[in-house]
């Protein structure tokens, strides 16, 4: 039983991805989507929590994006992965249920 | 009849700023018709949604926040608030309003509706449902 996650906000504004990291378990998923990409990006102030918790949350950003606004690959923190709107939806299938971190 | 699934409604927003709150509540009292197994969470800035002595008149906003205690006779009867969004927020249970629901299993006893839960708690809850709705 796991969880995808969705974050659409900049964690420069809220608190929104900070929170869904707090609550997220081993074995789930965290998508950034819309503004949430901005919380992929490497050398930031959430930076070393993303990259702590992605040892044990897959971490996701979606392509379309971070190429919108962009965030070239190499911009990106290690170990998160790229999907498309195909790849969204297989991550929403394929887990029991998706939240929404507004 | 359908299977019954367990629903959480999740708050992370405050009352007034935003209309999350408010559709929030609406949409679990439409939600209370169709019978399933309904949690509230208040979290972050939802902890706020549930403060004792809000007063709109200065505002010309409805305020909603009596509507909380009346989700009882909608048997919606678990509303869960997360302790750490609390302290964060400098609040304790005592800054919250009572909500109270009659126990149809124990003689009609009024019980608290509000359970204070710790972050880890929380996280569980959240992993225990069919459908999460966020607001």
């Amino acid at each position: 039983m796991s969880t995808l996650h969705t974050v659409n906000k900049s964690p420069f504004a809220t608190g929104s991805l900070e929170s869904c990291l707090a609550h997220c378990k081993d074995g789930d998923a965290v998508l950034m989507i819309e503004d949430g990409v901005y919380g992929g990006l490497a050398g930031t102030a959430v930076a070393d929590l993303v990259q702590q918790k992605a040892g044990s949350v897959a971490i996701y950003v979606l392509s379309a994006d971070t190429q919108a606004r962009g965030l070239a690959a190499d911009k990106l923190l290690q170990g998160i992965k790229g999907v498309d709107y195909d790849g969204f939806v297989d991550l929403v299938a394929d887990h029991d249920r998706t939240q929404s971190w507004l | 009849m359908s299977e019954i699934k367990k629903f959480l409604y999740v708050n992370r927003k405050a009352p007034y700023g935003t209309i999350y709150a408010l559709e929030s509540l609406e949409v679990v009292l439409i939600g209370a018709a169709f019978e399933q197994d309904v949690s509230l969470a208040f979290l972050d800035d939802g902890v706020f949604q549930l403060t004792k002595g809000q007063n709109t008149d200065g505002i010309g906003i409805k305020n909603f926040s009596p509507t909380y205690r009346a989700l009882g006779d909608y048997e919606v009867t678990k509303l869960y608030v997360e302790q750490e969004s609390l302290d964060e927020r400098g609040l304790t249970l005592d800054d919250l309003q009572a909500v109270v629901y009659e126990d149809e299993d124990d003689d009609w006893e009024e019980k608290p509706s509000i359970r204070v839960v710790s972050r880890a708690e929380m996280a569980d809850i959240m992993a225990d449902q069919d459908v999460v709705l966020s607001f």
